[in-house]
């Protein structure tokens, strides 16, 4: 078990996400970093599709009443346990009563914690990623108990540790192909999406990211249709919106580009004030 | 809706939605004869040897099909083509008509006096119109279990509000333009409310998780508040049956 002393700002459990279910509304959710959420659960041995914690902006505190092994991913929140600094990226041995806490992201913006066997939490369609609506618990709270498996059958000798390039935090190009209504735009409304910076506004979330400088646009709605995590769809006022991984099955704005599935991972390591740009895969 | 053997005749495109799915695109025209074609062509692709699709997924007029891994664009799209001109006979998809209370009573129907000053019409007017009509099932969106309803009474038909709710309730039962739908949980929403359904429409925990699907009919019928809370009572329980008529027509 897991006790949660502090929640963090934002945090939840998620694993790669709910498929097969869309045809009936049911967004995908599944970690916003996906490769982040991969690295910490090859470092265990688990299962690629193991339940890990997300912790968005600000770290949580939490204590374990059992022995496990942990490994931490994704932005540096600075791990500690037992206030005494660890590494990221490596595996962790971890003994009951042993307090793990993070503080604020010195790059990046989500920090993954994965613990051997994965998150036991409630399974709904296939998938624990916790979905107001869907799971009974959307986000975790103070107090909360979640639970994991004992694990002590540890070889301290195969301790693995990952060398990883931070540099993807820095990266500002994300890569996109033509959305369906990409040809509908003119072509100075072509040149400038692809040309100009854009800006994260603070409207972002696991829904979708909100970029702050518009672009004039002629297009009107269309039909509602389907969108996908990485859509960016234009609104009416310019702003443009990045689709993320809770993101609603159908809308109605114009489709104009796709992100491939590295450059969403990149998108949701960026917080507010951050910039993007957007270029097309060769 | 029938789905017996026939050519498929419209005039599709074919885009790339990314690296590993492709979009098929129905004239721009919300139609019957449209969502037809769409859903036979859906249940065509079911059918067929096509081993490397993940998903297949219909809205208005258009199909998302998503593959297992990155494609070969040219190439599916040949295979997709092959799939929509062949003369396979299908089996006929059973739709259901589906019977749903709504409870108009003034404690639910939060928006109706509104509407009955604005557009003009008599409430008993406007439930009976709202009534009167076999709705189709055109896909499901927007939140889980929330129904694309096609079919409502132009005379009913009113832009959304201004200003949306934060929150409207679950089993809402709503007008939003030329829509009217139900809210399948709690949600911020721009649509005026002019009843309440005691129904489920989403039940994570059923297979499938929604009684309905593209291609089926709603009809709506008013019921006074006491019977609104008998199926309500029974409805949480998890022992009502709706309604329903099977079809093959």
């Amino acid at each position: 078990m897991i006790k949660i002393l502090k929640h963090g700002f934002y945090s939840t459990i998620q694993d790669l996400g709910r498929f097969g279910f869309q045809e009936f509304g049911v967004p995908y959710s599944g970690a916003m970093d996906v490769q982040a959420l991969k690295l910490a659960n090859a470092l265990l041995g688990n299962d690629e599709n193991s339940a890990v914690l997300e912790m968005t902006m600000v770290g949580a505190k939490l204590e374990f009443t059992c022995e496990t092994l942990i490994s931490v991913s994704g932005a540096s929140m600075q791990p500690k346990i037992n206030n005494k600094k660890v590494s990221a990226y490596k595996l962790l041995k971890i003994n009951a009563g042993d307090v793990l806490s993070f503080s604020s992201p010195k790059n990046g913006f989500r920090t993954y914690l994965a613990v051997k066997g994965g998150f036991q939490t409630e399974l709904v369609m296939n998938s624990r990623s916790m979905y107001q609506g869907l799971t009974s618990c959307h986000v975790i709270q103070n107090g909360d108990e979640l639970s994991i498996q004992s694990y002590s059958d540890i070889d301290v000798n195969h301790y693995a540790a990952l060398k990883v390039n931070h540099n993807y935090f820095e990266e500002t190009e994300l890569r996109v192909t033509k959305g369906p209504e990409f040809d509908f735009l003119s072509e100075e409304q072509q040149q400038n999406l692809m040309s100009f910076q854009f800006s994260i506004s603070s409207n972002n979330n696991r829904m979708a990211y909100q970029l702050e400088e518009p672009l004039e646009n002629s297009l009107e709605a269309i039909i509602t249709a389907q969108v996908l995590p990485g859509t960016v769809q234009l609104t009416p006022s310019g702003k443009l919106i990045v689709l993320m991984r809770d993101c609603q099955t159908t809308g109605g704005y114009p489709r104009v580009l796709q992100l491939n599935a590295t450059s969403l991972d990149l998108l949701s390591q960026k917080h507010t004030g951050k910039v993007c740009s957007f270029k097309f895969l060769d | 809706m029938g789905f017996k053997s026939y050519k498929m005749g419209f005039k599709l495109s074919y885009k790339p939605f990314g690296e590993q799915a492709i979009l098929i695109e129905w004239p721009k025209e919300i139609l019957e004869s449209i969502l037809k074609d769409v859903l036979g062509f859906k249940e065509k692709l079911k059918t067929s040897e096509v081993k490397n699709i993940q998903e297949i997924r219909s809205a208005y007029q258009s199909l998302l099909i998503i593959f297992y891994d990155a494609i070969d664009f040219q190439k599916e799209v040949e295979v997709l083509k092959k799939i929509y001109f062949s003369e396979k006979n299908i089996s006929e998809i059973k739709s259901n008509t589906w019977r749903i209370p709504v409870c108009y009573d003034e404690i639910f129907a939060l928006d109706l006096n509104d509407l009955e000053q604005t557009k003009n019409v008599s409430q008993p007017e406007i439930i009976k119109r709202h009534t009167d009509v076999l709705y189709t099932v055109y896909f499901i969106g927007f939140l889980p279990g929330f129904l694309y309803l096609g079919g409502l009474d132009e005379k009913l038909s009113t832009p959304r509000k201004a200003t949306p709710r934060l929150n409207v309730e679950k089993g809402a039962v709503a007008i939003g333009g030329n829509q009217t739908g139900i809210y399948p949980s709690p949600s911020p929403g721009g649509w005026h409310i002019i009843g309440q359904t005691p129904i489920d429409f989403f039940n994570p925990n059923l297979k499938p998780p929604c009684f309905a699907k593209s291609g089926d009919r709603i009809k709506f019928y008013s019921v006074s508040l006491e019977a609104f809370n008998d199926i309500k009572i029974l409805v949480d329980a998890g022992v009502y049956q709706i309604e329903s008529e099977g079809l093959y027509d």
